[in-house]
């Protein structure tokens, strides 16, 4: 870190530091520029949008923004929050029991189980595409938003099981036996002795799934047409620049980056969690 | 902050074992269900939605079936293997593969190191620098390969030529970034959006480090690069590992962003993306399922050595 100013004095030291606080100012603008730049140029005119070089000062506008709306995005939009939400809300409802069995009161060979659930994160999902694709095809499931809910709780669903073991473990076991004693049932167990422990877990593991669902594109590109079409799928609209609109592609993506730009920020410490299967607390 | 890696519940072996006795195996056999009952709903679900399609690929790739052709649907043999692994295509799209995930995830970790560092300090801002630092990360994927594609790499309205154009005025070179280095300029908006990722895991693991040990070798009188290579850096090596195992399992698998910056053009297809096309332009089914199986071999024998690391640390908590 500061390497060569440790020997001399404190003054000195400072002025070490005060370079390296400047430097680290200038990497996080850095990493941030790009996504700012978005941010402008999403209210500039198209005009003023494709301009070399740019230009920074052009008048601001919602023209991008309204193009953007009168497109119809909304019924993407809400396809993909219907799919998150509820692909989140049941990831938790399985793998919360799933996390008791391997925690609490584990199953024998308990860690052969947890690296089961790791394993199948390890398969390239695009492996297992074709024979969805054939079944949902056969059965008249293409272009159904269950489908990818379905698949978006089982993509979800080993992160999730890992975060909330991690979490589940640090029950005190003095309370769960207190419970037993009392006689009180396993869901009754689970509903009000564990969860109210495990909340934060169950609030990192929801936030994580909830982005990987939203951002989520090969399954939904694949097997979703006009009707389950999601936010991301949406957006590869855009991917070829005939007749772009750069103001236009910046405010959708800011658009569709937006829940997940809130919630994240909200949750920084939720996100570290849930980023490392809950092995940073 | 500590890292769990995975303090299991059975540090103490019985704490909840069923009573040892003599009501016999039946009450044990009913205590061993009822112990699995939470879990099966969870692990039924994954069997079915994971593996059993995995099962089907296996049996398609030894048929010949085209969705082109499909009166010719019948068992092939082994010839969708031999033609995906004589394909030129495909082994360069290993290569790719290869790459790309090597190029992300290590130029993401050495960058998601220094930051991290430079951000373990205490400093005006700190909070500020860190929520910039971690916004590229969530910007959804397919936005960002937009971003980088039409805002930034553009060669007539990009801001990197708009920048050269500042900078140098009208004669300016103006180069076309993506098409001179197509597997690089996927690199780099990946490497953007990696980074943060890194930089949180490794920023967790700096902060969970021993301090007061750290201010005696300090006293002791080690210097900042002694202690950074003899404490710092064995301190963060779980975390090391740790970060460089969930950025490869999700690198690896990389559609969105060579989907949209190149479309696989330009020799940058990577096996994802030319599994996708052989099965969603071309209709070759049996190839395609080939090619899966392939990959998920692929896959299992590096996941073996990764989980198997992931594993001691596993065991090494447990022995504690």
């Amino acid at each position: 870190m500061s390497g060569q100013v440790t020997i001399v004095t404190g003054k000195k030291n400072r002025g070490g530091g005060f370079v390296l606080s400047g430097v680290a100012w200038i990497v996080g603008i850095l990493f941030v520029l790009p996504v700012l730049w978005m941010l402008l140029t999403s209210f500039h005119s198209e005009e003023n949008a494709a301009k070399n070089p740019p230009d920074v000062t052009a008048p601001l506008t919602l023209d991008g923004y309204r193009s953007f709306f009168d497109s119809g995005p909304w019924p993407s939009i809400a396809n993909s929050l219907t799919a998150s939400i509820l692909s989140t809300a049941l990831v938790i409802l399985l793998a919360f029991p799933a996390a008791y069995a391997l925690s609490i009161r584990p199953v024998k060979k308990w860690t052969d189980v947890l690296f089961f659930f790791l394993s199948t994160k390890m398969l390239p999902v695009v492996a297992g595409l074709l024979p969805i694709y054939l079944f949902a095809q056969s059965v008249g499931f293409l272009d159904n938003i269950w489908l990818l809910i379905i698949l978006y709780t089982s993509m979800n669903l080993p992160i999730a099981v890992w975060m909330l073991r991690s979490f589940l473990s640090e029950v005190p076991v003095e309370i769960l036996e207190a419970a037993s004693v009392d006689g009180a049932s396993l869901t009754r167990t689970l509903r009000s002795v564990v969860a109210p422990v495990v909340t934060p877990g169950i609030a990192s593991a929801a936030l994580i799934c909830f982005i990987f669902s939203w951002n989520e594109l090969l399954f939904a590109r694949v097997l979703t047409g006009t009707v389950a079409q999601t936010a991301p799928v949406f957006l590869t609209g855009f991917v070829t620049s005939q007749g772009l609109f750069l103001a236009k592609v910046c405010a959708a993506s800011i658009v569709v980056s937006l829940p997940v730009l809130i919630a994240g920020f909200a949750a920084q410490d939720k996100l570290v969690q849930g980023l490392s299967l809950g092995a940073v607390k | 902050m500590s890292i769990d890696a995975k303090k299991p519940a059975a540090v103490k072996p019985n704490r909840r074992a069923a009573p040892p006795g003599s009501e016999g195996t039946i009450m044990r056999k009913a205590g061993d269900w009822a112990r699995r009952g939470p879990l099966l709903p969870a692990l039924v679900f994954m069997i079915i939605v994971t593996q059993l399609p995995f099962v089907v690929t296996i049996i398609v790739s030894f048929m010949n079936w085209n969705a082109y052709y499909p009166d010719e649907r019948g068992f092939a043999g082994i010839d969708n293997f031999r033609r995906v692994l004589t394909d030129v295509n495909t082994r360069h799209a290993i290569w790719v593969t290869i790459l790309l995930t090597a190029g992300v995830v290590l130029i993401s970790l050495v960058l998601g190191l220094l930051i991290a560092l430079l951000l373990d300090r205490k400093f005006r801002g700190r909070g500020a620098v860190r929520t910039m630092m971690i916004t590229p990360f969530l910007v959804v994927p397919v936005a960002a390969a937009l971003l980088w594609k039409h805002a930034l790499y553009n060669p007539t309205y990009g801001l990197f030529n708009g920048v050269l154009k500042w900078i140098f005025g009208d004669n300016a070179p103006q180069p076309d970034w993506i098409s001179n280095q197509p597997l690089w300029s996927i690199i780099f908006a990946l490497v953007w959006q990696w980074t943060p990722f890194m930089m949180l895991i490794l920023l967790a693991g700096l902060q969970s480090r021993p301090l007061d040990v750290i201010e005696a070798a300090g006293i002791d009188g080690a210097n900042q690069w002694e202690i950074f290579r003899y404490m710092t850096l064995p301190h963060l090596r779980q975390y090391l590992e740790l970060s460089a195992l969930l950025g490869s399992i999700y690198v690896v698998q990389n559609f969105d962003a060579v989907f949209t910056i190149t479309s696989g053009g330009l020799g940058t297809a990577n096996l994802p993306y030319t599994i996708y096309q052989t099965f969603y332009t071309a209709h070759d089914y049996g190839r395609a399922s080939a090619a899966g199986v392939i990959v998920v071999i692929g896959t299992i024998a590096i996941a073996t050595f990764a989980l198997r690391s992931v594993s001691t640390l596993f065991r090494e908590e447990t022995g504690k």
